[in-house]
């Protein structure tokens, strides 16, 4: 099975995607391809993009390969490994080479992809890895995954304090592997998200890239407001824009005062109970506390 | 052309040394090992060249292998048991991606309870995958085998994945003689890797393995699929007769031992068919006209080979190294519905299931079993799948069963 497609307009993306209105995800993914360019092989996992390109239709104008849900990293072994074969052999020119991206959402990258991952970095594999973050397995309605934040309600997950557990730190999982190139970034920073890219775009090895992506379909807001929720989710300090080098960790923006996390909150549905019908203020406390101790221990 | 003592591990890694492998994902198991452990060694000491990487798990190693080949290089790997069970995913996915890799699998007896020695269900599980499969008997026919299968799998018309079937122990672990063809020898029969249409390039941008929506449109590419995979059949013909003549060993679709006179047949596949050999060869020395058919290609099914070596048989045994709980033997159910529309079909076609876990299936019990099979005719009546078993092994269990009670207790299981 093999679709071929040309645009007018090099360097993004086409027009025209199956994505919800407001895809967070879709904004960073965007954003990424100008910076990225067209010699591009993006190595997909089982998720809301899997169904970009849909036979005989895609938006990429370089190429893509979909693999299953737990092995995109383990995907893009192979066509990296393959592509420095035919070097090495002569038999494709450096030019006519391809950036191996890895796209995933959280459900794969945050639980069952994390192994292949793994391996990924253990080898070093030269390839960069970009998850959009919707905090949850959207693509099939929004249930409770190990990105999912602490007290949000999800389609499995609907009690009066929502979730009880507590958002999975895959930063921190990531950058125990000593990667090459590590950041958080999110559309509605787009100059923070492209200097990244490009960076990321010039190291050789693992480069990797966790993209919070609000989901107006699965966190509950009108899609209009995707950028404002995005920036909301880095004023309130929630969303740390970061990236890890040389076993340092660097935030790239700090707010100056950051907003109360309620600002973030209550214009999600998601977390609508614990406004209504009566405001949860131990939760709330909670949420901001964890917050504020993030901070307490980030040095300018 | 040199011979030598060779194991089926070492004889597979010989294949893939000879078909010139670039790259070979691997993820270690019992009792495949010795077959990546060998290729690594060789290209460590760069007595071959290829790429070698080893992954996390076997689902990984196949999404690598599948990757590599979308990408446009030969690719080979080899697992065994749970590690093909774990690598199912992935074993669908690349079939559907049409791309033409080698993979061995050393069949081992599915968990639970977990063990080491050999029996079909590993391999059987992947039946329906895409990937053609073909089961061998010897450590030549190995070899020979992951030659044939790469001119198979990259064969135009086909371009499907081939698995290669080799039973752990047996034939892992076994040496036989086995002749090595030279590198020259191998390039008149298998020339260089061409990716066609299937591969990554800057300027040949190209979406691979994308979802469709739609049971039409994937109806269609599951029906290519299935298409190829027929054609394979005789595709297969010709490049076995073609391996004949370059190196002088003939591998039919169907292997047939003493069948041409025999009113008794045994269908078997993989290495136990060797020990029906001995027992045909006793039976025959009795007056008992008797043989064996042993099919080599599995996928696709070689129903026309099995029917014309069936035809007019009194009566046809089936041993199946594998078992499906409520059913009985995969094998026994396949080669039936080959048979169903055949007039001169035998009046009996029994099903008996022996051999797994690596469990011996002796002389006794092939005479046993033909003689069932002709008390079988005679009676008019087809028996329920039979389940080999012998009093001595009963014996052996309840021993262990008492060791495993706890001391003083009365446990009546």
């Amino acid at each position: 099975m093999v679709t071929k497609y040309h645009s007018a307009s090099p360097a993004s993306l086409g027009r025209g995607t199956v994505t919800c209105a407001g895809c967070g995800g879709m904004q960073a993914i965007r954003q990424t391809c100008r910076v990225l360019g067209e010699k591009t092989v993006f190595v997909n996992a089982a998720g809301c993009m899997s169904l970009l390109a849909v036979y005989p239709f895609t938006p990429f104008h370089g190429s893509w390969l979909y693999t299953a849900m737990a092995s995109a990293p383990a995907g893009a072994q192979g066509v990296r490994d393959a592509l420095d074969i035919l070097r090495d052999k002569g038999e494709i020119a450096p030019d006519n080479d391809l950036q191996v991206v890895v796209l995933t959402g959280d459900g794969s990258a945050y639980g069952m992809g994390l192994s292949a991952t793994s391996g990924a970095l253990d080898r070093q594999l030269d390839f960069l890895y970009l998850c959009y973050d919707n905090e949850g397995y959207g693509n099939t309605g929004q249930q409770t995954s190990a990105a999912t934040p602490h007290a949000a309600h999800t389609a499995t997950c609907r009690g009066l304090e929502g979730l009880a557990g507590v958002k999975k730190d895959l930063f921190a999982i990531w950058a125990a592997h000593d990667p090459v190139y590590l950041a958080t970034v999110i559309a509605s920073y787009p100059n923070d998200l492209a200097r990244k890219i490009e960076k990321a775009k010039q190291l050789r090895g693992p480069r990797l890239i966790i993209a919070l992506a609000p989901c107006p379909t699965g966190w509950g807001f009108d899609p209009r407001y995707t950028t404002t929720i995005g920036k909301l989710a880095v004023d309130t300090g929630i969303w740390p824009l970061k990236e890890y080098r040389d076993g340092q960790v660097v935030h790239t923006h700090i707010p100056a005062q950051r907003l109360p996390v309620e600002q973030y909150l209550k214009r999600q549905q998601r977390f609508a109970h614990l406004f209504e019908p009566q405001r949860n203020d131990v939760v709330l406390g909670e949420l901001q506390a964890e917050v504020d101790h993030y901070w307490d221990g980030v040095t300018p | 052309m040199k011979q030598q003592l060779l194991t089926g591990n070492k004889a597979a890694a010989w294949g893939a040394r000879l078909a010139a492998v670039d790259y070979i994902p691997a993820f270690p198991i019992t009792p495949q090992t010795e077959i990546i452990e060998t290729l690594s060694g060789w290209i460590e000491q760069q007595s071959m060249p290829g790429r070698m990487v080893i992954v996390d798990s076997e689902h990984s190693m196949l999404t690598a292998a599948g990757g590599a080949a979308a990408t446009g290089v030969r690719v080979f790997s080899a697992t065994s048991s749970q590690g093909l069970l774990y690598a199912m995913e992935m074993l669908y996915s690349v079939a559907g991606w049409r791309v033409p890799l080698v993979l061995v699998n050393v069949s081992r007896g599915l968990s639970a309870p977990i063990t080491l020695e050999p029996d079909h269900n590993d391999i059987l599980a992947a039946r329906d995958s895409g990937f053609l499969q073909l089961h061998c008997a010897s450590c030549q026919e190995v070899l020979d085998m992951v030659l044939i299968a790469y001119r198979l799998a990259e064969d135009h018309q086909i371009r499907l994945p081939v698995i290669v079937n080799l039973d752990g122990f047996y034939l892992s672990f076994t040496r036989e003689p086995v002749t090595i063809p030279t590198a020259e020898m191998v390039e008149h029969f298998l020339p260089p890797f061409d990716p066609l249409s299937i591969l990554f390039r800057a300027d040949q941008p190209q979406s691979q393995a994308v979802a469709v929506l739609g049971g039409g449109l994937y109806s269609y590419f599951r029906y290519q699929a299935h298409l190829a995979a027929q054609a394979a059949l005789p595709v297969y013909d010709q490049i076995a007769t073609h391996f004949g003549e370059l190196f002088g060993r003939h591998y039919p679709a169907v292997d047939c031992y003493r069948c041409d006179d025999a009113e008794w047949v045994l269908v078997m596949i993989g290495s136990f068919a060797t020990k029906a050999l001995g027992a045909v060869d006793r039976l025959r020395e009795q007056g008992c006209a008797v043989g064996v058919v042993r099919p080599r290609v599995v996928r696709p099914f070689p129903a026309e080979a099995l029917r014309r070596a069936l035809r007019g048989k009194k009566g046809v045994a089936v041993i199946d190294q594998n078992l499906s709980p409520g059913q009985g033997g995969v094998l026994h159910s396949e080669l039936l519905a080959a048979l169903y529309n055949e007039p001169q079909r035998p009046a009996v076609v029994a099903d008996f299931v022996g051999g797994l876990g690596g469990r011996d299936i002796c002389d006794e019990e092939f005479f046993a079993m033909v003689s069932m099979l002709q008390d079988a005719v005679k009676r008019g009546e087809t028996p329920a799948p039979r389940l080999m078993f012998t009093q001595h092994e009963l014996d052996e269990v309840n021993r262990l069963h008492q060791l495993a009670q706890p001391a003083g207790g009365d446990n009546g299981h």
